[in-house]
């Protein structure tokens, strides 16, 4: 038997291999450099290996192509997927690398082996060791999300799945402070998620028994050819769609997120919670759109159901939260809910919108998450909101910043969050699903409430003897947090050029 | 006509006067005031400037028209232009910043304290003026949206920041209603964007467009209920209202001036010139029941007003009762009905600063109290400021010879071309006013001092040069439009027209009205 090796366009996926040498090599320097220069050459590492993949990225610009047999495709939504991935997580990596924050170091556990509250964590704490461990995940991670955007058959794309979320787990559980919040976090997330992936792996094989193929293009061909639908198919897109949708946050896959969001380090929510979203939904929409375009009206319903409920139960319970990350945990599954109705519209109206969505949310994410790690008292960060009280006196850039973000994810005009929503009912509209906008009307009314709280919180309480202080960030953090700032209003007040950008990138290559 | 982006300029002027103030230092509060005045004079001056080129029997639609594309992938351009309503509404803005900011004066000094700066509050004002007049300016329905959301921001923090004790409260209760209405709004927004995406082949928000758009009527009805919800909590008629006494009442007069004022005004604004001329099958679907809420909201507000203790809320019950007018005016469809109505939220925003200001000015001397009881007897020591608060509230209850008077008449004079009982309901109304009115003049003013008000370090005293210098020009104001109307009602009276045609029922003669009265 001859066996050909499929022809890979190497360029194409160039973006991809960058970043998985830069990862290896970052393992080596963890092994090898010497403790004092390894968190230098691995800042060198990431950011040179991030902004190099972003270089091509933008040289792939016009790259439409199906290469390594079909199983990866590089086209409009990939490379733009990958594009805002990598920029977003060059500002979460800026977040993970800040020093000045903590007296006493960065964000992450000088041992995560050591036991919390053990001899062994206090010396490794007070020989002000950092650990460095965390950069070769978080190249791992980012390695794995722009594989997921790409992946045009099912076995690549649970093999991205993967290479994503084993990283993450690890990097939640990671914290310096409160350590068993996060370690308790890091095994909620890796038991849920690996049940999760168990469902997608299922859902796999089922629809490799019903097409006898595993690529997306192929299995487009036999759904269409095909002319009565089968059960099987349906409970395998059913059991696929349990990834992404897990990743996503998406209720009833949530429970891990408010958990998550409060026991991770904070640095560490700000970079997954942007990029793993906008690598779930690349891939869902890819999934979806792609493979079983053509069966629609199955899966529709099951997205506008996750949808409402995402929406709502998100906003209701965001309302009782105390705790900004939790809330933000919360908050988050709302948005999810939003984006996810522009999805159910499996139009270009609905990939431009959810697009959009989920790379403007990304955005206001990690701002968000800059300044939740600034705001702290003397055990770290103070992420109760009573702490929060009269901020916006003491701090008022700081507060208006915040501000932005929140009026943003509430939906306000002339903020990125307002064009997204808009966007989305739009879709919603003109597929018909009309009952969708006003779900998602009463729901945004809810969220409004908790986000307006926090302004509240900040600028019409007094300070009392709790308020938390708000540190003096270096460049990492102020980087990015101006640069949210900025695309939060840009995209909010001028989006014409970034819709443009979106148009040009509108097709999936099949 | 001049190419000169009058509209514009106005717009952005207030905006760079605020980031101006916002610089300024701290420690100059009284630096950062002068400059916020200075700025609304400019803007005023500009407002007459331009009032004075507006061509009052131009055919045209708009005038003073800019257009730029702005998100043209979603069909939205930068489009403003103004007709007679408009332009009475951008003078009315115009002319009650300036008052408003004299009238303040000293309010926000006393309040540091509680937190909010000095420059702080007058740079919210202008930042506030220039989405005002936005609002009434933008001929791009989007635009209009943005300006009608984006207004929320400011106000909200002018009452959160600067307001009485349960400001917070009012602050986050006048910002959940507002933007209940909002979102609302903007899924019936989105609605009409696809359904010109649909009848067009591409979408769009310019209103001159969306009027000739032929919707079907099942549709109409479902986008107008979106569009008056956010206009019926704006304006805020009955059951919509209970927003709005708790944002009087703990806002400053200058903010409540404002609020009631001009902001409000956006509502019924709303009402007639976006859901008559493009929802007119729905406006004529749904105008009993929204009469009936006028109605009903003209008694309530009245009501509520007759038996209030506290000064602030009464006078927002009373402005309930006049928005009650206003929304009748529109929706009885007739010429003189319209036109009253414009010139109804000329007056009432001229009454309502006059109210507010002349109370604000009698709390400040008795530590804040808003209570009724508080006060009386106060002609005694200060005469000045008691003739106001007469003026004032005479203003309110539309004395013939007052710009008030106007604009009630042709209002009850549109309704009863119309439908007799209801304009012959709402003249009861006017009798209820009278009486509420009158009585919190008696007990505040007349009678004996109350002996409180010449105790523990508090004393009655008159008005002083300041605040006699920003009550005058209401007065004048309201005098003159109200003995000679005729520039007012000669500017808004096409304007009316013109939407009137849309709604096809537009002119009722008096034949027709005796078999309106049978239904």
């Amino acid at each position: 038997m001859n066996f050909t090796p499929p022809s890979i366009d190497y360029f194409a996926i160039s973006p991809m291999i960058v970043i998985f040498a830069a990862a290896v090599v970052s393992v080596l320097v963890e092994a090898f450099a010497p403790r004092s220069t390894r968190r230098f050459l691995q800042l060198l590492l990431v950011f040179g290996a991030l902004i190099t993949s972003l270089v091509l990225i933008i040289l792939n610009a016009s790259t439409r192509t199906l290469t390594a047999g079909g199983s990866v495709a590089i086209d409009g939504p990939a490379l733009l997927f990958q594009g805002s991935i990598v920029i977003l997580a060059i500002l979460g990596v800026g977040l993970m690398a800040e020093r000045s924050i903590d007296p006493v170091g960065d964000a992450f556990a000088s041992r995560v082996s050591a036991l919390p509250g053990s001899e062994e964590e206090r010396q490794f704490t007070q020989r002000g060791y950092l650990q460095t461990e965390v950069w070769p995940l978080t190249l791992f991670a980012v390695l794995g999300m722009l594989l997921f955007v790409s992946a045009n058959d099912l076995l690549l794309m649970f093999v991205a799945l993967e290479v994503i979320s084993l990283p993450l787990y690890l990097m939640t559980g990671m914290a310096r402070r409160r350590r068993l919040i996060s370690q308790e976090a890091a095994l909620k997330y890796f038991l849920l998620g690996v049940f999760a992936s168990a469902f997608f792996l299922y859902g796999a094989a089922l629809v490799y028994g019903y097409s006898g193929s595993i690529n997306f293009s192929e299995i487009a061909q036999t759904i269409s050819s095909k002319p009565s639908e089968s059960i099987i198919l349906l409970i395998g897109i059913g059991m696929l769609m349990v990834g992404p949708l897990f990743k996503i946050g998406a209720v009833p896959f949530h429970q891990w997120v408010p958990d998550v969001y409060q026991g991770a380090p904070t640095p560490v929510v700000g970079f997954m919670a942007a990029t793993v979203k906008i690598a779930a939904f690349g891939a869902l929409l890819r999934l979806l759109y792609v493979a079983f375009g053509g069966v629609r009206w199955d899966w529709e319903p099951i997205i506008w159901i996750v949808a409402s409920a995402s929406m709502i139960l998100g906003s209701i319970l965001a309302l009782v939260q105390t705790d900004i990350k939790r809330l933000l945990g919360y908050s988050w599954i709302a948005q999810a809910g939003f984006i996810l109705v522009g999805l159910a519209a499996a139009s270009p109206a609905g990939l431009q919108s959810t697009k959009f969505y989920v790379i403007s949310y990304g955005f206001a994410t990690v701002g968000t998450f800059a300044v939740v790690s600034m705001v702290r008292d003397s055990n770290g960060e103070a992420t109760n909101l009573a702490a929060w009280a009269g901020l916006g006196r003491k701090s008022p850039i700081v507060a208006a910043a915040l501000s932005i973000f929140l009026l943003g994810l509430a939906g306000i005009p002339l903020t990125s969050g307002f064009v997204s929503k808009f966007l989305v009912f739009v879709a919603a509209v003109e597929a018909g699903a009309a009952w969708l906008v006003i779900i998602g009307v009463v729901a945004s009314l809810i969220a409004a409430f908790f986000y307006v709280r926090v302004i509240v919180i900040m600028f019409f309480s007094k300070p009392t003897e709790q308020t938390a202080v708000v540190a003096v960030p270096s460049a990492f953090t102020t980087v990015a947090l101006a640069a949210s700032v900025a695309v939060t209003v840009i995209l909010g007040v001028m989006p014409q050029p970034v819709l443009d950008l979106l148009t040009n990138a509108d097709v999936f290559i099949r | 006509m001049s190419a000169f982006p009058w509209l514009t300029t106005l717009g952005v002027l207030p905006l760079l006067g605020s980031i101006v103030v916002a610089l300024l230092p701290s420690s100059k509060p009284l630096l950062a005031k002068q400059v916020a005045l200075a700025v609304s004079f400019v803007v005023l001056g500009g407002t007459i400037a331009m009032a004075l080129q507006f061509n009052g029997s131009s055919t045209e639609p708009f005038q003073f028209v800019e257009s730029y594309p702005w998100i043209p992938a979603l069909g939205i351009s930068y489009s403003v232009g103004v007709d007679g309503i408009g332009l009475v509404l951008v003078a009315l803005a115009a002319t009650l910043v300036p008052v408003t900011i004299l009238a303040g004066w000293r309010d926000i000094e006393e309040d540091q304290e509680a937190g909010g700066s000095v420059k702080g509050y007058f740079a919210l004002i202008l930042v506030l003026e220039a989405l005002m007049i936005g609002v009434f300016v933008a001929t791009d329905v989007f635009l209009f949206y943005v300006f009608f959301e984006v207004m929320l921001v400011p106000i909200y923090f002018m009452i959160g920041k600067y307001g009485g004790p349960q400001r917070s409260y009012a602050a986050v209760k006048f910002l959940l209603f507002s933007l209940l209405g909002g979102l609302f709004m903007l899924a019936a927004m989105v609605g009409l964007y696809v359904v010109s995406a649909r009848q067009l082949g591409t979408g769009t928000f310019d209103f001159l467009t969306l009027v000739n758009l032929d919707i079907d009527p099942n549709t109409q009805k479902m986008l107008f209920l979106g569009f008056f919800f956010a206009f019926a909590i704006k304006a805020p008629l009955w059951p919509f209202h209970t927003w709005l006494p708790d944002a009087a009442a703990q806002g400053k007069p200058g903010t409540s001036v404002l609020l009631i004022g001009v902001l409000d005004k956006v509502g019924t604004f709303g009402m007639i010139r976006y859901l008559l001329p493009i929802f007119p099958a729905a406006s004529d679907f749904y105008a009993p029941v929204v009469i009936g809420m006028a109605l009903i909201g003209i008694f309530y507000g009245a009501y509520i007003a007759l038996n209030a203790q506290d000064m602030k809320r009464l006078f927002a019950y009373s402005s309930m009762s006049h928005f009650g007018f206003i929304t009748l005016g529109i929706f009885v469809f007739t010429s003189s009905g319209g036109t009253g109505s414009v010139v109804y939220m000329v007056a009432h925003g001229l009454s309502t600063a006059a109210l507010f200001l002349t109370a604000g000015f009698l709390m400040s001397r008795r530590r804040e109290s808003a209570l009724i009881s508080d006060y009386g007897g106060v002609n005694k020591t200060a005469p000045v400021l008691a003739g106001f608060f007469l003026f004032a509230a005479l203003s309110s209850l539309a004395l013939p010879g007052l710009v008030s008077f106007v604009g009630e008449f042709l209002v009850l004079l549109g309704a009863f071309e119309r439908y007799i009982w209801v304009g012959a309901l709402a003249t009861l109304g006017i009798v209820i006013t009278a009486a509420y009115m009158l009585r919190v003049y008696q007990k505040t003013m007349t009678g004996p001092l109350n002996p409180s008000l010449d105790a523990g370090g508090i004393k009655m005293t008159d008005l002083k040069g300041r605040e006699i210098t920003a009550l005058v020009p209401i007065a004048a104001l309201s005098i003159v439009l109200g003995f000679y109307p005729a520039p007012l009602l000669n500017v808004i009276n096409p304007a009316v027209e013109r939407t009137l045609q849309f709604v096809s029922v537009a002119e009722v003669d008096s034949s027709l009205s005796s078999e309106g009265s049978e239904q």
